[in-house]
C-alpha cells in the first residue's frame, strides 16, 4: 500500500471530536473484556498458588471439597507408614491432619455474615505451606483457642483486628495474628489449632490430609498404594490442581458471562466506527478520486482506509487496557459455589491478555471498518471527481 | 406535527448512517434491558419465599447438620404449625455440568408440601408420592428440562451421601402458582435417606440438614425465631432460626461482588452507545451547517435550528430504543431457554422497561445538546461559506 | 502522439441511454497545446477524462504514443496514468491533510525512487513553480493561485508526456489565472509537454496554440479548418 501513513494518521487527527468519540467508544468495549479476562486470570492466579506441587491432598473419594470430606482417625494414621511420604529432620513423617468448617462474619461495612472458610491445622500444616508467612501478630499456640486471619479476612471484615475475639462452636477464640497466603486461596481463611477445632466442633473425623511427597514423581505411587488398601476409600490430588478445580464452576460462570457480554458490546462499538468511517469516505470522495486518477490502484484506497478503521480502534484499545490496568489495585470477594466460602482474588494482567486484547481491537477496526473500505476503493474515479 | 414529520425526514436523508445508528441503539437498549433482568433473576429465590415460614440450621455453620429429633420440640413451641426436616441431598444427575444441574432434597413427606402451598400438586400424585418411599416429587421446570414423567425413574449419585446410584420413581410433579415460584427441585423421602445412612454409615444417621418452620402469624416472626434458639441454647447443637428470605437472601449477598459488577457494567453499554449517537449527531450537524446558516439568514430563530438537531438526535433514539425494548421480551424467553435451570424466575419487570425508557431518553438528549447548541449559534457568515 | 478515432461514450441513467461523445475522431500532435470548448453538457471534459486514461469509451481507439489505452485492464491503466498522464483540476484537487511537499511527491510514491531523489525531485518541481518558500504549507494556508501550483508541481513530478487540464482557471482571480496560464504556456513551450485543456474562460483559450470545439458530443467544424492556429509557432 503506497499511500502514506502520514495521510491516514493525520485524518484522524483532524477529525478530533468524531476520532475521540469513537474510539472511546471501542475503549469502553475493551475495558470490559480486558476486566474479564483480568478478573478470570486472577481467580485461577489465586487458587493455582493454593497450595504446592510438593504437596497432596487426601478426601474422602468423590467429595469435590474439603468441606464435603471426611478422613477418620485411623485412615490417615495409616498415611503417616505411607513409603511416599517425606519424613522431617527429627523423623516424624510430613503429614498434615487437618479439619474444615464454615461459619459467618459480617464484611467490612455490612451486618450480612458471610461464609468464612476455618480452618484447623497442626504446627506441621504451616510447615507445609511455605508461601505462607505471618505479616502482624505472631501464629497461633498449639492446644489453645488462638486463631489468625487471612490478609484478606482481616482486610474485608469486622472484628478480626489483633486482639479481638470472635465467637464460634460455644467459644471463644483470639485473635493473634495476621497472615500472608501468597496471594491465594489461604488468605481468604481463618487458621486455629486442629485438635481444639474439633473439640469444639465435635468432630470425630478429620476433612482433609495433606502430604508432602517424598518427590514429586511420587504421587502416582502414592495413588496406587491408597487404592490398594480397601480401608483408604480416598482420592489423591497434587494440592495444586486440587484447588484449581474447585474454581471451575465459578471461572466457567465469569468467562462465558464477560464474553458474552464484550461480544454484544463490541457490535455497538463496531458499528459506531462503520458510521465513522462511511463519513470518512463520503467527506474524501473527491481525495479518492484524484489519488485513483493519480494511479494509486484500488487495493491500496481499501488498504488506507481499512488501516485508518484499525488504527483507531488500536488507540481505543490501547485506552482501554490502560484503564482496565488500575483494576489491578481492587480485590474481589465472592462466594466459591463449590466450597460455599468466600474467596478473594484480585484482576491478574498478563502479557497473554494484552495481546489478546490488542487482537481484538484490531478485529473490531477490521470489522468496522471493512464495508466502508470497500465502498471506497469501488468507486469510479469520474463519479468521485464530480462529487467535488 | 409538521415539525415532527420534518426531523423524520432529515433523519432518513442519510439512510444508512441513520440505520446504523438505530441498530447500535437497539443491540445496546437490548442488552442493558437483558442485563437488568439478569440482575432480578439472582434475587428471585429471596422473591419465592413467604413471611411464613422460618428456617433453622446449625448456628455454628450450615455445614452442620442437627439432631431430627428437634422436630418435636419444634413444632411444639408456640405458634408453630407444622414443620419438617430438609437435608440438601446434593444428586447429580447424569453429569455435574450446569445443562444438568438441579436442587435436590430429601424431606418429611407427610408435612412438606403443606408448608409450600405454591407447589400446586395434584392430590392423587401427593398419595403416590407419600405411600412410595423411594418416589419422588419433580418441579415442572426441571419435568421440561429433562423430559421426566411421572412413573420415570431418576438415578442419582451424591458426592456427599456416596452409596453408588439412588433410583428414585416420580410419583408426581407440581406446578407453579405464579412467575415468582420456582419449580427447580426434586424432592424425596428423608426417610429412605435415613434408612440408608443408618445401614451404611450409622453415624450420620437421624442429622436433618434444616428444619423449615411454618408458622401461623407472619408478624411474630422474630419472636417465635428467638423461641426456637432459646429452646437449644447450650445443647449439643444450637440453633439458629430465621425468616426463609433472610435465608436466601444470605446466600445471594455472598455473591453480591458479581451482581454489582453485571449492574454496572449494564450501564457501561449506555455509555457507548452514547458515543455512537453523539459522533452521528455531531457529524451530522457539521455536514449541515450551511443549511442551518441559510434557514438564520432567512429569519428562522437560532432556537428552530437547534431544536431541528435536537429534535432528530431524542427521535433517533426514541426509535432504537423502542424498538430495543420490543425485543426484549422474546430475546428474554430465549435467553431463559437457554439457561436451563439456572434462572428459574426470569422475566422482564416494568421498573427494567422504565430504566431502558429512561436510558434512551437520556441518550438522545445529551448527545443532541452539544450539536444543537452548535447549531443555534452558527454565524450566518460562516454557515454559508462551509458550503463551498 | 494523441490519435482518436471513432471514440463514442453514453451513460446510462435510470433506463435512458444518454450519449455524452459521438464518433470523435481527433488527432493532436505532441508539443501541441490545445483548448476544447463548448458549452455545458457538450462532453468536453467526457473526451478529456477518456484522454487522460480515467474514464473507458464505449466504442472507438485512442491511441497514445502508438499505446491504445482503451485495451489496458484496470489496474495497468493506473500505471500508464501515474507515467505518463499530469492532472491539473479546478479546484487544485490538493490532500487538505498534506502540506505542498507531500502533495508534490503523491505521485513519486508509485515509482520505487528512494527519498532522497524523490525530495530533490519536489524541490526542484517547487521551484520551478515558484514556491520553494511555501513547502511547509498546507493547503488551508495556501491562496488559490497558490495551490494550483502546487497541483501544477505535482502533475509534473514524473515527467510525463501528457497534461490535462479541466477548467484550471475557474476558480481563480484574474491575475492568478494569468500566473498559472504562464506556467502552462512555459510548460508546453520551454519543456515540450503536450497540453490538452478544457476551458470556459476566453481568455485562457488564447494561451492555447489549437482550439476545438464540441457541440453536443460533436466536434465543430470552424470556419477554416477544424483546429484552429492561435498563436505562431
Amino acid at each position: 500500500m503506497k499511500i502514506p501513513f502520514s495521510y491516514i494518521f493525520r485524518n484522524l487527527w483532524t477529525r478530533k471530536l468524531t476520532t475521540l468519540l469513537t474510539a472511546g467508544g471501542m475503549a469502553l468495549v475493551v475495558f470490559v473484556f480486558a476486566a474479564v479476562l483480568m478478573l478470570d486470570a486472577g481467580l485461577k492466579r489465586t487458587l493455582v498458588s493454593t497450595g504446592s506441587l510438593d504437596n497432596a491432598i487426601l478426601l474422602r473419594q468423590s467429595s469435590q471439597t474439603e468441606i464435603q470430606s471426611s478422613v477418620y482417625r485411623d485412615q490417615a494414621s495409616l498415611l503417616e507408614t505411607m513409603r511416599e511420604v517425606a519424613h522431617g529432620n527429627d523423623g516424624t513423617p510430613l503429614v498434615s491432619k487437618e479439619t474444615l468448617v464454615l461459619t459467618q462474619i459480617p464484611k467490612r461495612g455490612s451486618d450480612k455474615p458471610q461464609n468464612i472458610v476455618v480452618r484447623g491445622l497442626p504446627a506441621l500444616g504451616i510447615q507445609l505451606r511455605p508461601q505462607v508467612h505471618i505479616v502482624d501478630g505472631r501464629w497461633f499456640r498449639t492446644g489453645t483457642s488462638e486463631i489468625v486471619v487471612g490478609r484478606s479476612i482481616a482486610d474485608g471484615f469486622e472484628g478480626v483486628g489483633i486482639g479481638e475475639r470472635l465467637r464460634f462452636a460455644a467459644r471463644e477464640w483470639t485473635v493473634v495474628g495476621t497472615f500472608d497466603g501468597g496471594k491465594s486461596g489461604f488468605d481468604s481463611e481463618i487458621w486455629g489449632d486442629v485438635e481444639q477445632m474439633m473439640q469444639a466442633f465435635r468432630r470425630t473425623a478429620y476433612s482433609s490430609v495433606i502430604v508432602r511427597l517424598r518427590d514429586r514423581q511420587a504421587l502416582g505411587a502414592l495413588e496406587g498404594d491408597v487404592n490398594a488398601d480397601q480401608r483408604l476409600i480416598l482420592d489423591v490430588k497434587r494440592e495444586p490442581e486440587f484447588y484449581a478445580e474447585q474454581s471451575k464452576t465459578l471461572s466457567t460462570f465469569i468467562s462465558i458471562l464477560g464474553l458474552t457480554l464484550s461480544i454484544i458490546f463490541s457490535i455497538g462499538a463496531m458499528i459506531g466506527a462503520m458510521i465513522t468511517m462511511y463519513a470518512a469516505v463520503a467527506n474524501r470522495t473527491t481525495e479518492i478520486g484524484t489519488l485513483r486518477a493519480l494511479g494509486f490502484r484500488r487495493s491500496s484506497i481499501l488498504s488506507a482506509f481499512l488501516l485508518e478503521s484499525v488504527l483507531l480502534a488500536i488507540v481505543g484499545g490501547i485506552a482501554g487496557l490502560t484503564l482496565a490496568s488500575f483494576l489491578q489495585a481492587f480485590t474481589i470477594t465472592t462466594m466459591n459455589w463449590q466450597s460455599f466460602s468466600q474467596l478473594a482474588f484480585g484482576f491478574d494482567l498478563t502479557a497473554r491478555i494484552v495481546t489478546v486484547t490488542l487482537v481484538f481491537s484490531i478485529v473490531m477496526g477490521l470489522v468496522g471498518g471493512f464495508l466502508p473500505s470497500v465502498r471506497a476503493a469501488r468507486l469510479e474515479i469520474v463519479d468521485s471527481l464530480r462529487a467535488a | 406535527m409538521y415539525y415532527l414529520k420534518l426531523i423524520f425526514k432529515n433523519i432518513f436523508r442519510h439512510r444508512l448512517r441513520s440505520i446504523l445508528t438505530i441498530v447500535g441503539l437497539v443491540v445496546a437498549i437490548l442488552a442493558f434491558g437483558l442485563l437488568q433482568t439478569v440482575v432480578n433473576a439472582w434475587y428471585a429465590g429471596a422473591d419465592m419465599a413467604s413471611a411464613n415460614r422460618l428456617v433453622t440450621r446449625n448456628a455454628t455453620s450450615l455445614v452442620f447438620s442437627l439432631p431430627a429429633y428437634y422436630r418435636e420440640r419444634i413444632k411444639a413451641i408456640d405458634g408453630v404449625t407444622a414443620v419438617a426436616i430438609s437435608n440438601w441431598f446434593g444428586g447429580v444427575y447424569k453429569d455435574q455440568t450446569f445443562k444438568n444441574f438441579f436442587a435436590t432434597f430429601a424431606v418429611d413427606h407427610d408435612v412438606f408440601f403443606d408448608l409450600y402451598p405454591e407447589f400446586r400438586v395434584k392430590p392423587d400424585e401427593l398419595l403416590a408420592f407419600k405411600k412410595d418411599q423411594r418416589g419422588c416429587m419433580v418441579g415442572r421446570l426441571i419435568a421440561d428440562q429433562h423430559g421426566f414423567k411421572v412413573g420415570d425413574v431418576i438415578p442419582l449419585t451424591s458426592p456427599i451421601y456416596g452409596g453408588g446410584t439412588w433410583e428414585l420413581t416420580v410419583r408426581g410433579i407440581y406446578e407453579p402458582k405464579d412467575e415468582t415460584t420456582v419449580t427447580r427441585q426434586l424432592y424425596f423421602h428423608w426417610d429412605y435417606m435415613n434408612e440408608q445412612m443408618k445401614k451404611r454409615f450409622p453415624k450420620r444417621a437421624e442429622s436433618a440438614g434444616v428444619f423449615i418452620v411454618q408458622i401461623a402469624d407472619g408478624s411474630r416472626a422474630a419472636e417465635i425465631s428467638q423461641a426456637i434458639d432459646r429452646e437449644f441454647r447450650n445443647s449439643l447443637a444450637e440453633t439458629l432460626t430465621e425468616t426463609e428470605k433472610a435465608f436466601s437472601l444470605g446466600f445471594v449477598a455472598q455473591t453480591e461482588a458479581i451482581v454489582t459488577a453485571v449492574k454496572i457494567v449494564s450501564f457501561v453499554v449506555i455509555v457507548i452507545i452514547f458515543a455512537v449517537v453523539a459522533n452521528t449527531m455531531a457529524m451530522t450537524a457539521r455536514e449541515r451547517l450551511a443549511e442551518y446558516a441559510t434557514l438564520k439568514a432567512l429569519g428562522f430563530p437560532p432556537i428552530f435550528v437547534a431544536m431541528l438537531i435536537f429534535g432528530e438526535s431524542v427521535l433517533i433514539s426514541a426509535l432504537g430504543g423502542a424498538l430495543g425494548i420490543l425485543l426484549t421480551f422474546p430475546v428474554a424467553a430465549g435467553f431463559k431457554l437457554a439457561m436451563g435451570t439456572m434462572f428459574p424466575v426470569f422475566y422482564v419487570t416494568g421498573q427494567t422497561v422504565a430504566m431502558q425508557v429512561a436510558a434512551s431518553v437520556a441518550v438522545g438528549v445529551l448527545a443532541g445538546i452539544l450539536p444543537s447548541i452548535r447549531a443555534a449559534n452558527v454565524r450566518i457568515v460562516d454557515g454559508l461559506r462551509y458550503a463551498g | 502522439m494523441v490519435s482518436i478515432t471513432h471514440l463514442s461514450k453514453s451513460y446510462r441513467r435510470g433506463d435512458q441511454v444518454v450519449p455524452v461523445l459521438r464518433d470523435i475522431t481527433l488527432a493532436i500532435p505532441e508539443g501541441d497545446f490545445i483548448a476544447l470548448m463548448g458549452p455545458s453538457g457538450s462532453g468536453k471534459s467526457t473526451l478529456l477524462n477518456l484522454i487522460a486514461g480515467i474514464d473507458k469509451p464505449d466504442s472507438g481507439e485512442l491511441l497514445v504514443h502508438g499505446e491504445d489505452i482503451t485495451r489496458l485492464a484496470e489496474a495497468d491503466l493506473a500505471d500508464w496514468r501515474a507515467s505518463n498522464v499530469g492532472f491539473i483540476f479546478q479546484f487544485y484537487n490538493l490532500m487538505p491533510v498534506l502540506d505542498a511537499f507531500e502533495n508534490v511527491e503523491l505521485p513519486l510514491l508509485l515509482t520505487s525512487l528512494g527519498k532522497r531523489e524523490r525530495r530533490e525531485r519536489v524541490e526542484t518541481a517547487l521551484s520551478l513553480v515558484g514556491l520553494a518558500d511555501r513547502m511547509e504549507h498546507y493547503p488551508n494556508e495556501l491562496s488559490g493561485g497558490q495551490q494550483q501550483r502546487v497541483a501544477i508541481a505535482r502533475a509534473l513530478i514524473t515527467d510525463p508526456a501528457i497534461i490535462v487540464a479541466d477548467e484550471p482557471t475557474g476558480d481563480l482571480d484574474r491575475k492568478s489565472a494569468e500566473e498559472i496560464l504562464g506556467l502552462l504556456r512555459r510548460l508546453n513551450a520551454e519543456m515540450g509537454k503536450t497540453v490538452i485543456m478544457v476551458t470556459h474562460d476566453g481568455h485562457a483559450v488564447e494561451s492555447a496554440r489549437h482550439v476545438t470545439h464540441l457541440e453536443k458530443g460533436e466536434l465543430m467544424p470552424d470556419p477554416g479548418s477544424s483546429s484552429q492556429p492561435r498563436r505562431p509557432g
